[in-house]
This record gives C-alpha cells, sequence and structure tokens, in this order.
C-alpha cells in the first residue's frame, strides 16, 4: 500500500535535485524509443548530444538557440513566480519582431549605429505592447490571462504572415513570403567571425544577473516571493498585486520581444512566416526545468538547445524526423513535473 | 449565386467543422470537471498517426479507429495520471502533452507520409458528431453523473465532503476528453484529408479550446460555435476565389478574436462569470489539505 503525506520539511536538495532527475529518466525512456525504432541507443545517443557540440560551429549554434531560450525564459520566470501563467510569449516574440524588423524595413538604405538600437527598443516594445494587452484584461476585468495571451499568440503569427505576403514582401523574393533582407546597419554582430554566435549572449548573461539581483536584494522581488508562495499574505502586507501583474507581464513581454528581434537582426536577416522553432512555448519547460532560478534557467537552456541541436543531426545522420527533439522536451517537461510531487510529499511504501 | 453553389459550400463547411466539433465537445466535458487540458492538439495528432498506421498496415477500419481511440485513452490517462494523483501544474502538463504528441506522431508517421489510403465517408462522422452534443448536453444537464461531473468542477472541496470521488469523475472527462480528441484527429486523417503529413491539424487543437470558451461551456452553443468558426474560414477561401481584397489573415484570426472578447465580456462581471465557467477549473485538487 502506498501512502503520501505532505511534507513539513522543505527540501532544498530535492528541489533542486529533481530536474537531473528527470534528465536521467528522459534519457532511459528515450532509449526505449530510439530502441523501438531500431537504432542503436548509444549511438544515437551520441549523434544526438554529443556530436553536435564536438566542434566550434556546434558550440556556436548552442548559443545560437539557448539565448532566445534564456532570455524568454528568464523574463517568463518573473509572471510564473508571481503565479501569472503568461504562455503567450511566442505572440510576444512575434511582436517584437515585427516592430523591431519593421524599423529596420523603414530604414533599409541606413547606415546609422543607431539602427539596431532602434530596433532593439521597438523589439522590446513590440512585445511589452502585446504582453499588457492580457495585463489589462486581467486587472480590468479579471479575463483568464492563460487564454487571452494563448489566443494572443495566433493572433500575432497571423499579424506577422499578413506582414511578410503582403505590405512587407521582398519585391525581388520571387514572390515568396518573405521580407527584403535588413541592412548591415540593422544586423546584430556576431561574436566571432564566419559563426553565427551574436552579442545576444551577453544580453542574456545581463539579464540573468540583473533578474539574480531583484530577486534577492529588491523590494520587487520580495513581493513576487510573497505573492507567488501566499496571496492572500501579500494582500495582508498590502502589495498592490494588479501592479505585480502589470510589471511581471511587461517584463515577460519585453523580454520575449527582446528574443524575437534578436532572432531576426541575428541568425535570420529578414522576416517570413517561421521566424521562430516553437521558442517561445518551449521557453516556458526552460524556466519551469531552471527552477525559475535565473542561474538553473541559463543551465536549463542550453539543455534544451541541445535537443534542438540534436534533433537536427538526428535527422541527417539517423534519418528520424527532427522532431524527435520536441519528443524529449515533452518527456522532460513531464518527468520534472511528475518528480515535484516529491518534493510535495512523502511516500511510504507499506 | 446559384443553389449548387450554396450547397457546395455548406456540404465543404458540415466537412471541415467536424474535427472541431469533436474536440471540442471533449474539451468541454474536461473542463466542464474542473481540468483545463490544453495537450488537444496533441492528442488530436496522436490519434491521427495512430489510426492511419493501423489502416496502412491491417487495411482494417475497425482496427485502426480503436487503436487511435486508444491512444486518446493513453495519452490522456498520463495527463490525467499527472495532474490528478501528482497534482502537476495543468498548464504546463498539457502543453507538455501537446509537445511531446507533435514530436511522438512526427516520429511514428515519419514513413508513412504521402502513402495513399482509401478515405472513409465522413457523413458518418457528422452525424456521430451532431448526435454526440445532444448526448452530451442530455448528460450534462439532466443525469445524476452529470450533475455530480459539474459539481465536481463547481467546487470540489464541497462534492469531495458530498461523498463524491472528484478524482475518479474527472479521470472519466478527462479520458472523454483524450479520446474525442483522437477521433477529432482520425477524421481528420482517415476521412477528410484522407494522407498523413507532419503537423496537419494545423492549430485546430488550439481553435477547439478557444471554442470552449466562446461557447461559455454549452454544448449547443459550442455546435453553433464551431459552424461559425468553420464557416469563417471556408468564407475567406471564396472570398479570396472571388476576388474580394480583405487579406485572410484576418479571418484566419477571426476565432481567437471572437474569443478574447466573449471572455472579457463573461469575466467583467462576476455573476456571469459564476453562470458560465466552471469555477475550480486549473484548481488542483488536494485531499489532504
Amino acid at each position: 500500500m502506498i501512502r503520501v503525506q505532505l511534507r513539513e520539511d522543505y527540501s532544498n536538495l530535492i528541489f533542486y535535485l529533481s530536474p537531473l532527475v528527470a534528465v536521467a529518466l528522459t534519457l532511459f525512456f528515450g532509449s526505449f524509443i530510439f530502441l523501438i525504432l531500431d537504432l542503436s541507443p548509444i549511438e544515437s545517443f551520441k549523434i544526438f548530444f554529443i556530436s553536435p557540440i564536438s566542434n566550434s560551429y556546434g558550440i556556436s549554434e548552442l548559443f545560437v538557440k539557448a539565448t532566445p531560450l534564456a532570455i524568454i525564459a528568464l523574463g517568463l520566470s518573473y509572471c510564473f513566480k508571481n503565479n501569472i501563467y503568461n504562455i503567450g510569449a511566442e505572440g510576444q516574440l512575434t511582436m517584437g519582431a515585427i516592430f523591431g524588423g519593421g524599423i529596420g524595413l523603414l530604414f533599409n538604405d541606413s547606415t546609422s549605429v543607431f539602427l539596431l538600437p532602434l530596433m532593439i527598443l521597438f523589439g522590446v516594445i513590440g512585445g511589452a505592447f502585446w504582453a499588457t494587452i492580457p495585463a489589462i484584461l486581467k486587472t480590468k476585468f479579471n479575463t483568464n490571462e492563460i487564454l487571452t495571451s494563448l489566443m494572443l499568440t495566433y493572433v500575432a503569427l497571423f499579424i506577422l504572415d499578413y506582414f511578410v505576403v503582403g505590405p512587407w514582401k521582398d519585391p525581388a523574393g520571387y514572390g515568396l513570403p518573405k521580407s527584403m533582407p535588413f541592412p548591415d546597419a540593422g544586423r546584430l554582430p556576431v561574436l566571432i567571425d564566419g559563426l553565427r554566435v551574436h552579442i545576444g549572449v551577453y544580453f542574456a548573461l545581463i539579464i540573468c544577473l540583473i533578474t539574480y539581483i531583484i530577486y534577492n536584494k529588491t523590494l520587487f522581488g520580495f513581493k513576487l516571493k510573497v505573492t507567488g508562495l501566499s496571496s492572500k499574505a501579500s494582500q495582508y502586507a498590502g502589495f498592490k498585486y494588479k501592479n505585480l501583474i502589470f510589471y511581471t507581464f511587461i517584463i515577460s513581454g519585453a523580454c520575449a520581444g527582446l528574443a524575437g528581434l534578436f532572432e531576426v537582426s541575428g541568425p535570420i536577416g529578414l522576416l517570413y512566416r517561421d521566424i521562430s522553432p516553437n521558442y517561445g512555448f518551449t521557453a516556458i519547460i526552460v524556466a519551469f526545468l531552471g527552477r525559475l532560478n535565473p542561474f538553473g534557467i541559463i543551465l536549463s537552456s542550453l539543455l534544451i538547445a541541445l535537443t534542438y541541436l540534436g534533433a537536427e543531426d538526428a535527422q541527417l545522420f539517423l534519418k528520424i524526423p527532427s522532431a524527435v527533439g520536441f519528443v524529449f522536451q515533452g518527456l522532460v517537461l513531464f518527468f520534472l513535473l511528475g518528480t515535484d510531487f516529491l518534493n510535495k510529499y512523502k511516500v511510504f511504501i507499506k | 449565386m446559384s443553389i449548387e453553389l450554396i450547397i457546395g459550400i455548406l456540404n465543404i463547411v458540415l466537412i471541415s467543422t467536424t474535427p472541431l466539433v469533436f474536440a471540442g465537445i471533449g474539451e468541454l466535458v474536461t473542463e466542464k470537471s474542473g481540468v483545463l487540458n490544453l495537450g488537444l492538439e496533441g492528442l488530436m495528432l496522436v490519434g491521427a498517426v495512430t489510426g492511419f498506421i493501423t489502416l496502412v498496415i491491417t487495411g482494417n477500419y475497425f482496427y485502426s479507429l480503436f487503436l487511435s481511440i486508444i491512444s486518446g485513452v493513453i495519452l490522456s490517462g498520463i495527463f490525467a495520471f499527472l495532474v490528478l494523483n501528482l497534482m502537476t501544474n495543468q498548464i504546463a502538463t498539457g502543453l507538455a502533452l501537446t509537445i511531446f504528441g507533435i514530436g511522438l506522431s512526427a516520429m511514428l508517421g515519419k514513413k508513412f507520409g504521402g502513402t495513399p489510403i482509401n478515405g472513409l465517408n465522413p457523413y458518418y462522422f457528422i452525424v456521430i458528431s451532431f448526435l454526440l452534443v445532444f448526448f452530451v448536453a442530455y448528460f450534462l444537464s439532466k443525469t445524476k453523473t452529470g450533475l455530480i461531473v459539474r459539481a465536481v468542477g463547481e467546487n470540489h472541496n464541497s462534492a469531495y465532503a458530498l461523498g463524491y470521488n472528484v478524482i475518479k469523475t474527472r479521470y472519466l472527462t478527462i479520458i472523454f476528453g483524450g479520446v474525442m480528441s483522437s477521433l477529432a484527429g482520425y477524421y481528420i486523417s482517415i476521412c477528410y484529408a484522407p494522407m498523413w503529413q507532419e503537423g496537419m491539424t494545423a492549430g485546430r487543437g488550439w481553435i477547439a479550446l478557444a471554442l470552449v470558451v466562446f461557447a461559455t461551456w454549452k454544448p449547443w452553443r459550442l455546435l453553433v460555435g464551431a459552424y461559425i468558426f468553420g464557416g469563417v474560414a471556408i468564407m475567406q477561401m471564396n472570398l479570396q476565389a472571388i476576388g474580394v481584397k480583405l487579406p485572410g489573415q484576418f479571418f484566419n484570426m477571426m476565432p481567437y478574436l471572437a474569443t478574447i472578447i466573449v471572455l472579457v465580456f463573461i469575466s467583467s462581471n462576476k455573476l456571469r462569470l459564476k453562470l458560465s465557467a466552471p469555477s475550480s477549473l486549473n484548481i488542483p485538487f488536494e485531499k489532504n489539505q
């Protein structure tokens, strides 16, 4: 007979250990998937997790993928800490790309050094603007932010689609649904010549540090923590919950917008339909896997970025669809959520 | 416009809207019991691919339908175990289910893309979808079990105190929702398309989710809403065909915008919210507390 009991002693060890357990379980079940597909698990894991980062190009690509994930997840951690579920980061990312990218297209003959900062600014504004809508609806009309932020994601994707097949379509693009490339002044500088890794990495690290300081050294961070643990306690303490909702939404939207602008002005260089391989949704996994801890998020963003790269290599060398990466992402989140149970409850087996 | 054209359009609307009715009515029952399952898209895709593969291998429609349903039972059963027994966050678990389902279906279906099959006649499913809405409407409002489902969704603590088994009720409604999503997927790959292609449900899972809110959790409104959403999508194609210059994307975002408006309308008034949305939606039930 299995009996469970609510934990009274809160264990930090289990809290930080459970992501590792989740990853281990994912690898264990992942090896079964490879066996079913008639592939040797060890060989497959090598192709999936080791060969993608065995050269400088691979490591650069790892950072290219991890940067947007980390930036979005860091922003989302503010919402999730506050028990606000903004799941529309994908839409906010898209809006950031539209706003910032729009500036790049508007001044497409510019060589000014101010073009890129202006694009970044508009990217941030675009993302924050899109996140303000669910925030206003939540605070003014008590509307469920989960559903509105999700719905707005699809609205944003259709807006992007409208621009790239309509007014912003490249006249010299053979009718393909894409914009003309941004001018050089609107491209994000790369860190190493010939590789795609860009200065967004620094932004991610700076945001990580700022977030760490905010969470641990400021009143705002304290308010978030209290509200997340108990909204009643926060009310008694006189914290303005509505303001917290607003700030956290704007911060997460701004981060997602920044990530979106980095994608289009960095690796992609123009606007088209599929600017993001689900980064906005995957960042939710990254945030949870990193335990909403800024440094944890950096680590988990690297791990999840590896599933993207591994999936691409698996498609190339193992001839399995790159969607296998999604299987691993889904599994790791399942196991993480599952192992969290041990964090809250003690299990006795009699 | 000739009669033939109108009948033709109505026919296409009927055929293309049915998966929304299936997935929507399943999610409606799940949400009525207080559980929000964001995994519809994943469930639909896995249901679609399982049915398709089984049909290609065995050539038997009954087996393919059966295994497609089983895939929904298994996946939604996993979801139910996580959110009910392990009390995980419903939003995160549902998203994990969708991401997992997208990946799994693509992997399973890799070898079967482009394989031709003989599709099933969609009209059986269309009739079944109408009957289902009738059945669910009757079940929720007129039967004792339906009342228990609603009680569990309104206030699980009271329902538990009255002696109803909250966990068991929710297991059943989640699995019903899962099976309906698989059926929606099965219909798409066997009747509507009929073929298999990666990600072929094309966001219908999210529209079905919006639909439940749009219908304010009422079965008959869900049927009407599904045909409005489906009709708008078809109308857009026809308007483009006759040369109307309105961008198609604005029609495509209509369902989502309409849902947000309905959501704002019902939630801006406390009483209205109480009368429409299940109060315990997305709140985990912890027996020990």
